[in-house]
């Protein structure tokens, strides 16, 4: 199987910080659902960060698609970065124009206007649940509802790869599991999926898991583990 | 190229969108810009129009050859010759002292006191080529005539007034870039406040994959269309000053038998501008874009 993203002997660190990853080096394949764990601080983020080409390694490479992050012109990382849907920690929803709004903007940003793009976005709200509120404001929606909202935009634009951080944060259980299992039929349709989670209780079983301690990755597992021992 | 299109398309339309949204101070800027653009506007429209007033003037110079009192007749005669030969003069005339001197006191009966006629003999001469160059040339020529006393150029005053227009034009250029670099600020400072108020979109378009470009491409679409509208109030705000002015001025000038009225804008300069307007937008949003976007490290 095709890799679709390839970290090898990869370092970050920001200015006047520790490092926050350490030579760390894994391999997903196109169609995988990855989970990513560890504590918070454990540099989940900045891994993510990493994969969606929103940051650059200190040292070490990143490929994506075969292409070398590294050596990637800046006009060309906004193209890049068009392959991913991202589902951010703190939603980064646009408060000022409604649902159907936030949708449209990554389909806008890829020249895609009009009817077309109207269909997709309601294709997307419907995806997730939300098809009655396209005309709502997003600060009206539940906690639950504004990821969801998130997560339509993230996928509206058909991204070969999705990358998710912390999407069941704040959410009691019967949402959080909601919002998994809408990852995970993306997952069944071929799409590279990659969330970030410190819920462990969401992980289902089979599915790859990159466990990250202090920056290490200390795991590379496709087999189920008991929680306890993740949780150490 | 379709795509291309699309994407321009769509940065009009959220520009005019949010621009209807904010109506009221969308006008404001404006006709700030209109103000400011009427000024050098007014200062053109006086000056083309004091050009066309001095334009009417006869403009043809003559020099005036003032004999010496003591010219003996065959220095009168030679110069005759001279100037009858002289293939940069057009026309020129004799004038004897006794007829001035009959002129001049039929015209200024004070002048019968006097007892001696102090007026010498003096030729009228209308050069073919009427630069001032030319002009000063032949002058420096007939002063070198035997019997010539002074030679004078006697359309000095008008080669002043044409001087001091051309000053007036150069007053216009200069106040025009000065205002030029005030509507700089003003749209600068607009689009600058604008992209603050959009820092968050800014962010998340970039983060999902937002070229500088597509930020970058309504933000210009603004101060082009600020500028055009400011181009626009401008001419809307000279056309309505001079037509106020002519309308006041019809009875005072009917007093003088005079039809006197301030032209219009011709066309050309109204195009100018408005294009001038337009550019100074794009500019102004363009210095204002890459700025701040390099400020929040967008980029």
């Amino acid at each position: 199987m095709m890799a679709m993203i390839e970290f090898d002997n990869v370092s970050k660190r920001y200015p006047s910080s520790d490092e926050i990853l350490k030579n760390v080096s894994f391999a997903i394949n196109a169609g995988d659902l990855v989970y990513v764990t560890g504590h918070s601080g454990a540099g989940k983020s900045t891994l993510l960060k990493l994969i969606a080409a929103l940051e650059r390694p200190t040292s070490g490479t990143v490929l994506i698609n075969k292409q070398n992050v590294s050596k990637l012109k800046a006009a060309a990382v906004p193209y890049l970065r068009r392959k991913f849907g991202l589902v951010f920690q703190d939603h980064k929803l646009l408060y000022d124009r409604n649902c159907f709004e936030n949708v449209a903007l990554p389909l806008y940003i890829n020249g895609i206007t009009g009817t077309d793009s109207a269909k997709r976005v309601r294709a997307a709200l419907d995806k997730v649940g939300l098809l009655n509120k396209e005309k709502a404001m997003p600060i009206t929606l539940s906690g639950g509802e504004q990821q969801r909202l998130a997560i339509a935009r993230a996928v509206v634009s058909r991204p070969a790869i999705l990358v998710a951080d912390e999407p069941t944060g704040n959410l009691d259980a019967q949402y959080a599991s909601d919002i998994m299992r809408i990852f995970d039929a993306f997952g069944q349709v071929g799409v590279t999926v990659i969330i970030a989670t410190h819920d462990l209780n969401s992980i289902q079983s089979n599915k790859k898991i990159l466990h990250l301690q202090q920056g290490h990755l200390s795991m590379l597992s496709s087999t189920p583990l008991p929680s306890s021992e993740v949780s150490k | 190229m379709k795509n291309w299109l699309n994407q321009h398309q769509q940065a009009m339309r959220i520009v005019l969108h949010k621009m209807r949204a904010n109506l009221a101070s969308t006008l404001l800027i404006c006709l700030v810009m209109g103000v400011t653009l009427c000024l050098p506007g007014l200062l053109y429209i006086v000056v083309a129009n004091l050009n066309m007033v001095a334009g009417e003037v006869k403009a043809e110079p003559q020099i005036s050859l003032f004999l010496q009192l003591d010219a003996t007749s065959e220095q009168i005669t030679a110069i005759n010759a001279k100037l009858k030969q002289h293939s940069g003069v057009l026309n020129h005339r004799f004038v004897s002292r006794q007829e001035a001197w009959h002129t001049l006191q039929e015209s200024s009966p004070a002048t019968q006191d006097l007892s001696e006629n102090p007026l010498p003999d003096a030729y009228f001469v209308q050069p073919k080529d009427v630069s001032p160059t030319a002009v000063d040339a032949l002058k420096t020529e007939f002063q070198s005539y035997p019997g010539v006393a002074l030679a004078q150029i006697d359309a000095a005053w008008l080669e002043r007034l044409h001087a001091l227009l051309g000053i007036g034009e150069k007053a216009v250029l200069i106040l025009a870039a000065i205002l030029g670099f005030a509507i700089l600020a003003i749209i600068g400072n607009t689009i600058r406040l604008q992209i603050v108020t959009q820092r968050n979109e800014i962010e998340v378009s970039k983060l999902i994959g937002a070229t500088n470009r597509f930020i970058r491409r309504p933000f210009l679409y603004a101060g082009s269309l600020y500028g055009l509208g400011g181009g626009i109030s401008a001419l809307i705000l000279i056309n309505a000053i001079v037509s106020l002015f002519n309308y006041a001025i019809a009875d005072f000038a009917k007093l003088y038998a005079s039809d006197f009225k301030l032209s219009l804008l011709p066309f050309s300069i109204q195009l100018l501008l408005i294009l001038f307007a337009l550019g100074m937008g794009l500019l102004g949003s363009w210095l204002a874009v890459n700025q701040t976007m390099k400020k929040f490290n967008l980029n």
